[in-house]
């Protein structure tokens, strides 16, 4: 019986503490203004949502320091998704309906802003996702907007660069399942990449999460190919790169925005030198607007920003400048403001929102080399 | 990290490896890999037929049988590693412990961070010979010491409460476990990559086909990569192997294995004849987690990209091991062993020859079938509940 009574008393002191914290919380944050953020702070991607915090708490900071929206403060409250949909779902519904945020930000992985960007829609509050490139994240969603390009254009990107500067005939796709980016990557590579003359000689799949691709590799290894298309995310990457160089296979692994981690560096080590991936932006770029972003995360996190973190920076400032120009910060004039975002100079190049509320812009392909992506290319989104 | 075992002397690995192959124009990889080759060179005159990585040519449809059987079976002995102890707190508790493949992450874990702090891996820092031994033994006594924690903290208060209450308790430390390992100071929430510590090379080399270069120099064939047989998926198994043989020798030829049995048979009576029915469980608990350990560090070598402690893989992982304590008869020692090494086999056969895109039907199939037609499991004996 004592021990039963302790654990009632523990488990009382317990909630009289959260309801404390909680209360504290409310008090410190009523005259500000304030932005939602959902992203995958722990979990799988973890890094995924913390650069894309770190990026928006950057740009937070800037806006606050020069002055805020007429004085006022914005202040950024953030909710890990663990990286899984149904709690993406929950943390969005939570900023809309408790926090009474004005504007959403979030998420990277387009699942899970699938998930997020129902609820904005259905409470008529603005979501912008900084990097989730699955088209039918915004589709008939004219709430949901996002400041990066599409997998269409990412895949084409990378079928381009397989073709043109690595000259590859034949390439593997090993492609996560479970994920709709890595589906929409794949299908769009397959189609631009045979339309441009080449062969797919192995098509595999596996499940976010696996460890293991011996038998989808071993597959691969027969087919002979120039380079493997992995277009999933960092762990994953890693994770093969390391056992198709244990198989012996030693082609490079090619892959999209999904590996931008330093993470990915550090699981695949060696394995991953030589791969290429499409990304936002490369670290090393010359232009003004990057170099002064990347010195300002540099001495503020002690890290290189990756895309995500500029995407989330510059998610964050296409808000704040739509919130300028906005005649309220209701959610109908704000997404109008949003909407109208033309030109607007930002890191990751210059973004214009498309009628479909997709940004139109150009993409990097970076090569793995010492560790570090390193600028490779640029490819221009085509005119149609 | 370096090619394993692979100094840049001719004749060895990758480098002869590529002339042989010659002719492409790729660039060379090398492939993730043991800092130091040291136990091996001097258990290298020991296997005089094996270190010249040899060169066997065999049809393409063994070649992709013999590359199954040998993951199937890595992996297989791990599962195994992890279901005895699953399978011994079920013999004796009669209650499902949760927390079990939890203790396997740390252990897989703790071995990481034993490994980053002593800076080894990578070129630059070799790790010796005896570095896997060691960082084996820190992951073995860490979790011997969690396990024992967990049993005494959670398990023993609730001894004569209602089995329901333990197990969810199990499933509370199972959290608790693992949202603690993703704690910044702990381990954190970012995967990390493992350096490989224990002896690697190739050991043989099978099937494949060099690039077929043109008169003018253009690929007319691109190089089939062989099959590798690398060292360290050897000792990895045989590690895991010689760990059950031990345990099963402790179990059915010891004092203290004859006291477990009696516990597992009857606490009741086993306590009436002198045995002391707490520290019996106590021991299990450790040699259970001891040996979770040791499938962590050996699941570290074979896959060197580590999930964050509460990555979903993990939980499919233990969920797996636990599978195959129930296929072999939950309470069955031997039949853990066999379990693991079947849904090891089930696992990379069905995903070679059938997808992989189901591998995880095929072993919760086999559960489903396996309790519908012999729910003892294979070696167990259908027990009859009392009243």
């Amino acid at each position: 019986m004592r021990t039963k009574r302790s654990v009632v008393g523990w488990m009382s002191a317990a909630i009289a503490a959260l309801a404390v914290a909680g209360a504290t919380g409310m008090v410190s944050a009523q005259d500000t203004i304030k932005v939602g953020h959902y992203g995958s702070m722990t979990g799988k991607e973890a890094t995924f949502g913390q650069s894309t915090d770190n990026g928006i708490k950057l740009a937070v900071e800037e806006f606050n320091a020069a002055g805020g929206f007429n004085g006022r403060k914005v202040e950024v409250i953030t909710y890990d998704t663990k990286g899984e949909s149904s709690e993406a779902g929950k943390a969005v519904t939570r900023l809309v309906t408790s926090d009474k945020v004005i504007a959403v930000l979030g998420e990277v992985a387009s699942t899970l802003s699938l998930a997020g960007g129902a609820v904005c829609q259905e409470k008529g509050v603005p979501m912008i996702s900084p990097s989730s490139t699955n088209p039918a994240v915004t589709r008939g969603r004219d709430y949901v907007f996002r400041v990066c390009f599409i997998d269409p254009f990412q895949g084409l990107v990378v079928a381009k660069f397989a073709h043109e500067n690595l000259k590859a005939k034949k390439v593997a796709v090993l492609y996560d399942q479970a994920q709709t980016y890595s589906k929409g990557l794949r299908d769009e590579f397959k189609k631009h990449f045979t339309a441009m003359g080449g062969t797919i000689s192995g098509d595999e799949a596996y499940s976010s999460g696996d460890q293991d691709f011996s038998a989808q590799l071993g597959k691969i290894r027969s087919g002979a190919p120039d380079a493997i298309f992995v277009p999933g995310y960092y762990t994953e990457a890693g994770n093969i790169a390391l056992q198709a160089r244990k198989l012996g296979i030693k082609v490079p692994l090619l892959g999209g925005d999904g590996w931008d981690s330093e993470q990915l560096a550090k699981i695949g080590g060696e394995a991953i030198e030589g791969c290429y991936y499409s990304n936002h932006y490369a670290p090393d770029q010359k232009g003004e607007l990057v170099e002064a972003f990347v010195k300002k995360y540099q001495s503020k996190f002690g890290a290189t920003p990756d895309g995500l973190a500029a995407l989330g920076y510059d998610a964050a400032n296409i808000l704040f400048d739509a919130m300028k120009r906005s005649k309220s910060l209701g959610g109908k004039d704000l997404r109008d403001a949003i909407a109208a975002t033309k030109d607007f100079k930002a890191v990751t190049g210059t973004i214009t929102l498309d009628k479909n509320r997709d940004a139109q812009k150009s993409a990097v392909v970076v090569e793995m080399k010492g560790g570090k992506p390193v600028y490779a290319a640029t490819v221009e989104p085509t005119k149609k | 990290m370096n090619e394993p075992g692979r100094p840049e002397s001719p004749g060895e690995g990758a480098d002869s490896h590529e002339t042989r192959h010659g002719g492409r124009p790729a660039r060379v990889f090398t492939g993730p890999g043991v800092p130091d080759p040291g136990l091996f060179s001097r258990v290298a005159p020991l296997l005089p037929h094996l270190v010249a990585s040899a060169r066997y040519h065999l049809p393409p449809v063994l070649e992709l049988f013999l590359q199954t059987l040998l993951n199937g079976l890595a992996v297989g002995s791990l599962y195994a590693l992890i279901a005895l102890g699953y399978t011994m707190v079920y013999g004796i508790l009669k209650f499902i412990n949760f927390a079990h493949s939890d203790v396997f992450v740390l252990g897989a874990w703790v071995s990481y961070e034993v490994t980053r702090i002593a800076g080894w891996g990578g070129p630059d820092h070799p790790a010796p010979w005896w570095a896997g031994i060691l960082v084996l033994i820190i992951a073995m006594f860490t979790c011997a010491i969690v396990g024992f924690t967990i049993e005494r903290g959670a398990y023993k208060p609730l001894r004569r409460a209602p089995r329901l209450n333990v197990l969810i308790t199990a499933i509370g430390v199972s959290l608790l476990l693992q949202n603690l390992g993703q704690l910044d100071f702990i381990f954190g929430t970012r995967p990390q990559g493992m350096p490989t510590l224990l002896p690697d090379r190739v050991l043989a080399e099978i099937g494949g086909h060099p690039a077929v270069v043109g008169p003018d120099g253009v690929v007319i064939a691109n190089e089939v990569a062989p099959v590798l047989v690398r060292l360290v998926d050897v000792v990895g198994s045989a590690t895991a192997l010689l760990l059950m043989f031990v345990l099963d020798r402790l179990v059915f030829k010891t004092k203290m294995g004859r006291a477990m049995r009696a516990v597992s048979y009857n606490p009741g009576t086993a306590a009436l004849m002198g045995i002391p029915v707490d520290r019996i469980i106590s021991i299990t608990f450790v040699i259970g987690a001891t040996l979770a350990a040791a499938a962590g560090f050996l699941y570290s070598q074979k896959y060197s990209g580590l999930n964050q402690p509460a990555a979903p893989v993990w939980v499919l992982l233990g969920l797996k091991a636990f599978v195959a304590a129930v296929v072999g008869g939950i309470g069955n020692i031997r039949g853990a062993m066999l379990g693991g090494i079947l849904i090891g086999l089930l696992e990379f056969f069905g995903a070679t020859y059938i997808g992989p895109e189901l591998k995880d039907v095929y072993v919760f199939g086999l559960l489903i079938l396996v309790l519908l037609f012999r729910p003892g499991g294979i070696l167990g004996s259908a027990a009859v509940e009392k009243v």
